[in-house]
């Protein structure tokens, strides 16, 4: 199971990379959110995926049973993924906004902060 | 499951017992405090003439808090403390030893500075849509980041701050604030993935996550492999936060475009956050792989200071010039952890002390000369010296300090890095150390010599400067901050043992670890210079 979690979260990664490298910036988007899920995807399997066997410890018993699952990756995942998603919910308005206001999404294009052609400090004094 | 077979846990091992000494409260004072405050500024929001008052409350209250903190590390060693009760490694446990004692200490400064200068620099929409409380998270989340000792709290905090200097970035939202903060977001929300990817992996190799936990078992791991690898992850995450040159290019893209209070609170903070995460990963939790990457962090921190400066030299805007500044104050600091050495990490940690202050006074003064002057092209300011000659002491005190010249901070560390530098061989570091302070020298006496020395161009149209709002609050602020970089630099002594101090707990983990494990609170013995190598 872990290979097959593990497998996909390779996929993710590949994705994101693939879209990360365009230059218009909702692609770049779609790939950051594709990475944090990968990210949240490779915690999951870290802390190995067992099946049917909740955290819960019996009355009689100071330690879960043998093959419970592991609480505390998906309690981290959980975090992580209100996280990534206020992030995301950031950035999407801050793309859509730069849109509006700068008039383009290709990154090259996008040089207000950094003009093109900026003139060179003074060369004498 | 878990990898590691625990015991059967009786109760009482497992939860603090005895109420923490009263003292030890401070360390999650900052926190406290900065969230009751930007909630109360959050609240009053529209009360745009009450608020300066009740932020400030707040700030000066953190760096109470703060101080208070140092002052008890200093006295009684690392001061730990477990929330819920739960006794390491269960619960997340804050941790200050003296290194983030010290970092916190700068930092409450830095943030109380930055939120008097703003007082008159920002205006009451800016005020409206959340400065403050902007401010307040993020120099809580910065100062719980120093103090954390669980490395997946450390990823809730880098995104705690995060979230904070994203709003206070685009406060304004100008066409190249937008552009600025596209391209800051997305690097750095790229390198918080990266930090969250390289923790899974920590967690599925060591079943933990409390670092001195980790560090513990990683010293007893013989699998070098999979802890390189994770160690080469964390830099990586790291030196994208930390501006570190061939990731750096997202810092110089966006500082100069907020306005200056919060650009002096970045250069300040932020990057030195991704340096001290470096610090603390790499030589309390993996210090085998330390030695493993030297090499490379020596090459990354000697490119990033000659390039940073030379960066800064190539630059017409007086604020992107300082972006570029803060660059190389990243390599030099990169270089101490390279070398590793009890020299080299106690100039490290002056060194980022020292940085915090003067990058953050460099944005500050920039910011009224840039008031004064009516602009922040080198090409067109000039005449300031004639028109404000106290500003002029003060640039040049703050310029002199950057280049570490004498007698300002900057001299020593950079002499206790050169020295560890030649003392295992590495003469190509001790160059670019020395290369780049010659350059940044270069870079802020030229900006001296233009802003200040020059007469004024005979089209200019300056304001007067008694009637910049900025004039009036900047001169005590930076005077403040001049004073510092001052003492540090005429009488040393202190500093230097507070950093010798951090140097012989970085490279001595067992002692972080004994504190975390509830062992009596170990002072480290300050060794004389010299005799630790």
């Amino acid at each position: 199971m872990e290979t097959a979690v593990a497998v996909l979260t390779g996929l993710y990664f590949a994705v994101s990379i693939y879209l990360m490298l365009s230059r218009h910036i909702i692609r770049i988007l779609l790939g950051a959110v594709t990475l944090s899920t990968g990210a949240n995807l490779s915690f999951f399997a870290m802390g190995r995926i067992t099946r049917e066997v909740p955290p819960i410890i019996p009355g009689d018993l100071y330690l879960p049973v043998e093959g419970a699952a592991n609480a505390l990756p998906q309690a981290l995942v959980l975090t992580a993924i209100v996280i990534a998603f206020s992030l995301f919910a950031f950035l999407l308005v801050l793309v859509m906004r730069s849109y509006q206001e700068l008039g383009t999404d290709d990154t090259h294009a996008m040089r207000d902060a950094e003009p093109e052609g900026a003139p060179l400090p003074p060369m004498g004094y | 499951m878990d990898p590691t077979v625990k015991p059967k846990v009786d109760l009482a091992d497992a939860f603090v017992i005895e109420a923490p000494a009263l003292a030890d409260w401070l360390i999650v004072a900052p926190l406290v405090i900065g969230f009751v405050f930007a909630a109360i500024c959050l609240m009053t929001r529209k009360d745009t003439g009450r608020q300066p008052a009740i932020a400030l409350t707040g700030l000066a209250l953190i760096l109470l808090s703060v101080v208070g903190l140092f002052v008890h590390v200093l006295a009684n060693g690392t001061v730990i403390m477990a929330m819920g009760r739960w006794l390491p490694p269960f619960g997340i446990a804050f941790v200050a030893d003296t290194l983030g004692a010290t970092l916190a200490l700068v930092s409450g400064i830095v943030g109380l500075a930055a939120g008097l200068y703003a007082l008159r620099e920002i205006d009451n929409t800016e005020m409206r849509y959340g400065f403050y409380p902007f401010l307040l998270m993020m120099l809580a989340g910065v100062i719980c980041a120093f103090v954390t000792g669980d490395i997946f709290n450390l990823y809730v905090w880098f995104e705690v701050l995060l979230l904070g200097s994203f709003g206070l970035l685009i406060l304004g939202s100008r066409r190249e604030q937008l552009d600025g903060a596209t391209k800051y977001a997305f690097l750095n929300l790229v390198a918080t993935t990266l930090f969250l990817i390289a923790v899974a992996y920590l967690y599925g190799l060591f079943g933990t996550l409390n670092m001195a936990d980790i560090a513990r078992k990683a010293a007893v791991m013989d699998d070098v492999g999979p802890r390189l690898t994770i160690a080469a992850l964390f830099f990586f995450a790291f030196a994208i936060k930390a501006a570190a040159f061939p990731l750096s290019f997202w810092l110089p893209a966006s500082y100069h475009t907020p306005r200056l209070s919060v650009g002096a609170v970045f250069a300040g903070l932020l990057t030195k956050v991704g340096v001290y995460a470096l610090l603390r990963i790499l030589l309390t939790l993996f210090p085998a792989d330390r030695d493993d990457l030297a090499f490379a962090i020596a090459v990354v921190a000697a490119a990033s200071m000659v390039l940073g400066a030379l960066g800064a030299l190539a630059q017409t805007d007086m604020r992107r010039l300082l972006g570029y500044l803060v660059i190389s104050g990243i390599g030099v600091m990169l270089a101490g952890l390279a070398l590793g050495s009890a020299t080299g990490l106690s100039g490290a940690a002056f060194y980022t002390a020292h940085s915090m202050v003067v990058m953050t006074a460099l944005y500050l003064l920039v910011g009224v000369v840039g008031a004064a002057a009516g602009t922040f092209d080198l090409h067109r300011a000039g005449g300031l010296y004639a028109s404000m000659p106290w500003l002029a002491v003060i640039a040049l005190v703050l310029a002199l300090s950057a280049s570490g010249l004498p007698p300002f901070s900057g001299l020593w560390p950079k002499i206790f890095l050169v020295k560890a530098s030649i003392d295992v061989g590495a003469w190509w570091l001790a160059g670019a150390i020395l290369l780049s302070g010659f350059v940044t020298t270069i870079a802020l006496v030229r900006l001296f010599a233009y802003a200040f020395w020059r007469p004024a161009h005979a089209d200019a149209r300056a304001p007067d400067p008694a009637t910049v709002p900025v004039v009036a609050v900047g001169y005590p602020v930076l005077a403040g901050l001049c004073a510092l970089t001052a003492i540090a630099g005429v009488h040393p002594e202190p500093f230097i043992q507070v950093s010798d101090r951090i140097a012989f707990e970085l490279m001595n983990p067992g002692g972080y670890i004994e504190a975390v494990y509830g062992a009596p609170p170990a002072v480290a013995d300050v060794p004389a210079e010299g005799d630790m190598q």
